[in-house]
């Protein structure tokens, strides 16, 4: 299948559209390397309490795959502790998330699924450049032993979230939109079953915001990759989400699609995505 | 109750970290780039600061004990006196304070800081084993660094006490006679006694700074607090515990 990237200038889109000629195109280099099997997961009731705080109140919740769902919920209600739950860097006190219909504590999930995250700070390593940054996961598994493809993939990764020729720049030297997209490119070359977006727009400017979203996009539409973004962002959840669900004091109060959640009775959902000033 | 919890979960917690940094240590070739570049950080570090502690102290301990052993005609001992002092005892603690304060300070920052800013979430998310990317190369290369800048500090120390001899009045001693009791009083054994104990204290500072830096959690202030706290349990640890290895050197007969 050939695919290539062409900058949109109309929708000011980043990764623009996907066709199949990307013979030339270093963008399409990463696409013909990225694995593009979407799967599902499965929350299958979890909860976490941290000492007297419970924080994850019997959590369920389906994801299909390659859809894009946003958990939105106000700052405190368990997002990104759920969000650790998923990448595995907290264990449920009771529940199991399921990839793929595999338990991610499984000791051999990691054999056979890669889940990547996009934090909140970006995470970048301070001491490595950008393409460093971005090579670490494929130079540290050895993904591949010739350097070029590493650079070749490294380049394409940069190119789709608009960072083409910002390798040898020092992270302290980049805004913080470009550290979240650096972010999401070192994500991408893990070839990931699924991303997670931890607040990816927080502290950013509403040009970089959009930025951030129609990278969302982009990769929902065209690499057809299952993402789970958590957010506060309204705008956003809106914009990215093919459904939303909403979170509220360690429950999820409502899934649904964009619209289903404009349409909600729950004075709690509404209460939460009404507009703060009218 | 909380301290006892803390001390046996801090304890817990060294060990821990020593066991499965000595597990990774089988990585050391594949990651020798990075054992190096710390090399090169510690050296970078110590090596002009390190000259200058041992330079002075060497001379103070001439300064101290030549008049002394002048007034008893014994001058001649200063050679003897100055070369096994460092060697034994001065060199590898001066050693382990400047590693600790100027390298083990900045291995703290640099892990507290990945842990405040999620750098470690992201190894791990990656599959990177932090103590393998991190600890190891840092463990390793203090291991080694450390006897390697006592014998420096030692060999500039010793300059530094026939200097004093030479030059003080009340010491007046000529340099030949400085060296030829250096030479007959350090053997090879005292200086391996300084050597072990530097490889033990290396292995303390490594592990420690380490340790706290990981275990960070919070902001920019608990960086702060962690380095403080990751430079006084390893001076205290390099104290103590050089008491205890002093004695089973002397059991060992290695003293």
């Amino acid at each position: 299948m050939e695919r290539k990237i062409e900058e949109s200038k109309t929708n000011g889109s980043v990764l623009s559209s996907i066709n199949t000629n990307g013979a030339n195109n270093s963008g399409g280099k990463l696409l013909d390397y990225l694995k593009c099997a979407a799967v599902g997961l499965r929350i299958d009731n979890i909860n976490r309490s941290f000492g007297e705080n419970h924080v994850l109140r019997g959590v369920q919740l389906d994801i299909d795959p390659g859809e894009t769902v946003v958990i939105l919920g106000k700052s405190g209600s368990g997002k990104s502790v759920l969000m650790r739950h998923i990448i595995g860097l907290e264990c449920p006190d009771s529940g199991h998330i399921y990839v793929a219909g595999q338990d991610i504590n499984n000791p051999e999930f990691k054999k056979n699924h890669v889940i990547a995250m996009v934090f909140q700070s970006s995470a970048l390593f301070n001491s490595l450049t950008v393409s460093e940054n971005v090579a670490l996961y494929l130079r540290e598994h050895k993904i591949f032993k010739d350097e070029a493809k590493i650079t070749e993939i490294v380049s394409s990764a940069l190119e789709i979230v608009g960072l083409e020729g910002k390798e040898d720049v020092m992270p302290s030297m980049i805004s913080g939109g470009m550290k979240r997209r650096v972010a999401a490119a070192r994500a991408l070359v893990m070839n990931p079953d699924l991303i997670l977006f931890d607040e990816p727009t927080a502290g950013l400017d509403p040009m970089m915001t959009r930025t951030m979203g129609d990278l969302i996009c982009d990769l929902k539409n065209q690499v057809q990759i299952t993402q789970i973004v958590v957010t506060h962002d309204i705008d956003l959840a809106f914009y990215v989400a093919d459904r939303i669900a909403i979170l509220s004091e360690g429950r999820i109060l409502e899934v649904g699609t964009s619209e289903q959640i404009r349409g909600s009775t729950n004075s709690a959902v509404l209460d939460f995505i009404k507009p703060q000033f009218e | 109750m909380n301290s006892v919890m803390s001390f046996f979960r801090v304890t817990g917690g060294l060990l821990g970290l020593f066991m499965e940094t000595l597990y990774w240590c089988k990585a050391a070739f594949r990651n020798s780039d990075k054992v190096f570049a710390q090399l090169y950080i510690i050296g970078n570090q110590t090596l002009p600061v390190g000259a200058l502690i041992a330079l002075f102290s060497g001379g103070v301990l001439a300064l101290q004990a030549g008049p002394t052993l002048a007034q008893f005609g014994l001058e001649e001992n200063v050679g003897g006196l100055v070369g096994l002092s460092l060697v034994k005892e001065i060199g590898p603690i001066m050693a382990s304070i400047l590693i600790a304060g100027r390298v083990g300070s900045a291995m703290t920052a640099e892990l507290a800081s990945m842990s405040v800013y999620e750098e470690i979430d992201a190894l791990n998310t990656m599959d990177i084993n932090p103590v393998r990317f991190l600890v190891m190369p840092r463990f390793i290369a203090t291991v080694i660094a450390l006897p390697v800048l006592v014998i420096y500090m030692d060999v500039i120390g010793w300059f530094g006490g026939a200097i004093v001899s030479v030059v003080n009045p009340e010491i007046h001693l000529s340099l030949d006679v400085y060296y030829r009791n250096l030479s007959e009083l350090v053997d090879f054994v005292a200086v391996l006694n300084g050597l072990i104990k530097a490889m033990f204290f290396g292995i303390i500072i490594s592990i420690v700074c380490c340790y706290v830096g990981l275990n960070t959690k919070g902001g920019p202030r608990e960086i702060g607090s962690s380095v403080t706290k990751a430079v006084v349990m390893s001076f205290v640890l390099v104290l103590v515990s050089d008491y205890y290895i002093t004695r089973i050197l002397l059991f060992l007969n290695l003293d």
